[in-house]
């Protein structure tokens, strides 16, 4: 590397080699941008990575299943001719109950379930497409006189429109209300209300009977719709595979990427954001700082609070972003027989949420500062459409595992051997004789996913995903479209417009409010 | 001192001074101020006023809200807070002081005092420590009301000083305007800072609020062949009207409180401009107010010379005598006895608030339960509009 003051300053900086950091970086490379991408750990990916957490086992390290980036986004930066291929697509989704046989979503259902199952799917992705418009473009302003703004909501105002006066009615009806409500007036199966509604809570910090979740079942729904609804996905190699990818394409469009680079500081002269400091005191310039990382590091730690105004930072500060789900990793020196499960399920998502009463006692303990001795579960072997993760004939699990608080009242130091203890039992029921095959097992606790991540709270979202911290107020207003009060310095992370999930949308979005930025000045 | 009855049967606080001020008080006129029951009036406002200019006044203005502010990052965060340059505010030394919200906007208006290298005094109108403390994120920095545990005693007028050195405070004539002094008096140690809200002569009193009976006396025996005197909020009005100084309710209303759109203040509309240091580095407002500033103020506070001698309170501003056209109000009003001129304080929207210009106020007048209306042709002045050479002439003369 040369000496920092010999070279010319980048046009931008991206803090953070995630996927959204990635695409960013891609997105202006392209545009024909200097880029570089500064990461502290010293793999690319961040949370959509691969990690080896036991000789020989690898596994990815958060979300473990592809579901939400557009085939146009991937054709667009080349990502199958960067390596990335896929182990499995349209992956199955089961659900499992204790001691009773699972239920493949879609089918062997009750009748008038059965019957209803298709329909309630159709109408839910209907109004969840009218929300398309909003989705995947850069939030618009409130109250502004920009033509762009009053554009992009009227596109909205015209897609619900066109969603007809009974489902208008519909999506104004449900909106609001909570997703154990919703799934009580359409179903009769237990298994299947809890897998419906394992998505609306998922990585939130709602149960189902909390208000507000049936507009982010919508919005993960919109999510999938905006990517195409093509479906689940597993990269071969894990989701590290897909960072690779974009790191590839990236450095194929000019970007330089330096790992093992934590950044300090982004360096503020002027009243604008000029470069980065690294911790080990390097300096590096630029005429703009995109910072991957989520909102309340980005500001309070590495821009800090005396280069803002204090009802921005207050907002900042009210941020809520307190993780609430844990990643287990086993080893397993045989494939898991999960009771009932077929060959083709296992291919597949399992849930472990056998109904809305379960859900909600596992929330409940949250709130008082402990974790659920029965969880609720997203698992996937993906060994089973990858071999290559494990030594042969050896197997991998990979499971999302939720409530887990941030804070837990008797401490991590012994919370976390009763966490792995009670989450192991619940998967021996499961799974019985998977507890005996287990050669070994990594735990990532909320503050170890903060520690891992340098994300604050641990959260993969960056901030919850709930209506107060949605679209043109995410992750607050003043940052909502990209940019930051600070010239120069804008956010390109899963605390941006549209969240978390393997998506790319926000890191591809801020390098257009970066590359617009450049055209008007 | 403070009653331990409960707040609902004692809903006001009385401050350290209330039985002296209350012994004195011969109409009876009080008022309620910051959650305290303080004095309006005590005998009649025009002789409490001429107190003021002609000879000393004692006021309390214990129900000022004071914070302190200490720790390490102290200058840092006051720097972050208001809109002045406090590194350039040295020991010993009181700023006064404006901050904004982020979009610019009063938030209040007050004195910062500089007690040592990482202590300070914040006085404001208003309780706010929320928004102090919100302020102080990413500081290291202790922030807390301090309002009761500090009586605080004005003394001002042209005979002052002479009664403060009278009462034993020596060398208080040393002091410049803005300086803060640390003196002995009887059993109490007194804080005397050289600054008021009359535009005259006048020294500020801080000190501990069990001693505050006692140095109301000395200074009452030693200001006794001086002319002192007890006053109230209304004599007090006069003269900050007459020396241009805002009031926080009366000329601006703080930004934390406003509900209406439009209704908040900028330092610039506000004819505080040298407050605000653009150079200094990041404030919160600087950004909204550096945009404000390249776009010019939409509206300015001023000073206005009204025909006639009836008070403009409230009047409503035209550019002709037809009243077509609204372009401001008026937010203080008074005839100032010492000027003898009908002054007041207006809002007056761009670009009608050049210095010179001409503008019509709508008064009106009660007589008799009969109201008439009055266009009176009003000069837009500059302010004050009264600022004796004895507010800053150090050491005062002897009087």
């Amino acid at each position: 590397m040369s000496s920092p003051a010999e070279v010319a300053p980048y046009d931008s900086i991206v803090i953070g080699a995630g996927h959204n950091g990635l695409v960013c970086a891609a997105t202006l490379a392209r545009a024909g941008r200097s880029v570089l991408v500064v990461e502290a750990a010293e793999r690319v990916g961040g949370a959509a990575g691969t990690r080896e957490f036991a000789p020989g086992f690898r596994v990815s390290s958060g979300a473990h299943l592809l579901h939400l980036m557009s085939g146009r986004l991937q054709n667009d930066l080349k990502l199958e001719s960067h390596g990335l291929r896929f182990a499995a697509t349209r992956m199955p989704t089961s659900a499992l109950a204790d001691g009773a046989a699972p239920v493949l979503l879609g089918a062997g259902l009750s009748q008038s379930d059965s019957a209803k199952f298709p329909v309630y799917q159709e109408r839910l992705r209907r109004l969840a497409r009218s929300l398309i418009p909003l989705f995947s473009t850069v939030p618009p302003r409130l109250g502004t006189q920009d033509w762009g703004d009053r554009l992009a909501l009227l596109k909205l105002g015209w897609a619900v429109r066109k969603l007809g006066k009974r489902d208008m009615r519909e999506l104004l009806r449900i909106a609001g209300m909570n997703v154990h409500d919703l799934l009580e007036e359409n179903f009769d199966s237990e298994a299947l209300k809890g897998a419906l509604a394992f998505d609306a809570v998922l990585g939130a910090n709602f149960g189902p009977r909390s208000p507000g979740t049936v507009l982010t079942l919508l919005y993960r729904l919109a999510a999938e719709c905006a990517a195409g609804d093509s479906g689940l996905s597993q990269p071969v190699g894990g989701m590290g595979a897909v960072s690779e990818a974009l790191a590839s394409a990236a450095r194929a469009a000019g970007a330089t990427i330096r790992t093992g680079a934590p950044v300090a500081s982004v360096l503020v002269s002027d009243d604008r954001a000029t470069g980065v400091s690294l911790e080990n005191g390097e300096q590096i310039r630029a005429r703009s700082v995109i910072s991957s990382v989520d909102p309340k590091t980005t500001f309070l730690r590495l821009v800090g609070a005396r280069y803002l105004d204090t009802g921005f930072v207050r907002r900042v500060n009210h941020i809520r972003a307190r993780g609430l789900a844990a990643k287990l990793h086993l080893a397993l020196n045989r494939a898991p027989l999960f009771t009932g499960v077929s060959a083709q399920q296992l291919t597949g998502r399992l849930l472990h949420a056998p109904s809305l009463a379960y859900i909600e006692h596992a929330y409940n303990h949250t709130k008082y500062g402990e974790f659920s001795a029965r969880p609720i579960m997203e698992i996937t072997v993906p060994t089973i459409n990858d071999a290559s993760l494990a030594p042969a004939g050896q197997h991998v699990l990979s499971a999302i595992v939720q409530y887990v608080p941030y804070t837990l009242k008797e401490g991590w130091q012994s919370g976390r051997a009763r966490l792995l203890e009670a989450t192991l039992d619940a998967l021996e029921r499961l799974a019985p004789g998977l507890r005996d095959s287990v050669s070994s097992a990594e735990l990532l606790t909320p503050p170890d996913l903060e520690r891992e991540f340098r994300s604050s709270g641990g959260h993969w979202h960056h901030a919850d995903l709930a209506f107060d911290q949605f679209l043109m107020v995410r992750p607050v207003p003043g940052a909502a479209q990209y940019r930051t009060p600070l010239p120069g310095l804008f956010l390109c992370g899963a605390g941006c417009h549209p969240g978390g999930g393997v998506m790319g949308v926000a890191g591809r979005n801020a390098a257009q409010q970066v590359l617009n930025g450049a055209l008007a000045a | 001192m403070i009653e331990t009855a409960p707040h609902f049967k004692q809903p006001l606080l009385k401050t350290p001074f209330h039985a002296r001020a209350r012994a004195l008080s011969q109409v009876d006129s009080f008022i309620p101020w910051a959650g305290y029951t303080t004095v309006d009036v005590f005998t009649a406002v025009e002789q409490e006023y001429f107190a003021i200019r002609n000879a000393a006044t004692l006021y309390d203005l214990t129900p000022m809200v004071k914070y302190r502010v200490a720790g390490r990052d102290a200058a840092a965060y006051l720097n972050r807070l208001v809109t002045r340059n406090v590194e350039k505010l040295n020991e010993n030394r009181v700023a006064y002081c404006v901050w904004c919200n982020d979009q610019g906007h009063l938030i209040d208006d007050g004195t910062l005092f500089r007690l040592d290298e990482t202590e300070y005094r914040l006085c404001a109108a208003e309780r706010q420590i929320d928004w102090l403390l919100d302020s102080a994120i990413g500081f290291e920095v202790l922030v807390e009301e301090v309002t009761e545990q500090i009586a605080a005693l004005a003394v001002q007028g042209p005979t002052s000083c002479a009664v403060l050195k009278t009462a034993g405070l020596r060398d208080v004539e040393k002091l410049k305007p803005f300086d803060i002094g640390r003196f002995t008096l009887g059993e109490a140690d007194v804080m005397v800072s050289r600054t008021g809200f009359t535009g005259d002569l006048g020294y500020e009193l801080w000190l501990e609020p069990e001693h505050a009976e006692d140095v109301w006396d000395v200074l009452m025996l030693a200001g006794r062949t001086r002319g002192i005197r007890a006053i109230g909020s209304q004599a007090l009005n006069i003269a900050r009207i007459e020396a241009g100084f805002i009031s926080p309710n009366v000329d601006f209303v703080s930004a934390e409180h406003t509900i209406r759109t439009g209704r908040d203040r900028s330092p610039l509309e506000l004819g505080l401009a040298w407050l605000v240091d653009f150079k200094k580095g990041h404030f919160t407002g600087r950004r909204a107010l550096l945009q404000e500033s390249q776009a010019g103020v939409r509206r300015r506070l001023v000073g206005l010379d009204v025909a006639g001698n009836k008070p403009a309170h409230n009047a409503l501003l035209y550019t002709q005598q037809n009243g077509k056209r609204e372009i401001g109000a008026v937010t203080s009003a008074v005839w100032s006895p010492t000027c003898k001129r009908n002054i007041a304080l207006a809002m007056v929207d761009a670009p009608f608030h050049q210095i010179g210009s001409t503008v019509w106020a709508d008064i009106y007048l009660n007589r008799e339960l009969l109201w008439e209306r009055r266009m009176s042709r009003a000069q837009i002045v500059e302010r004050p509009f009264y600022a004796p050479e004895r507010r800053r002439a150090t050491p005062p003369a002897e009087f």
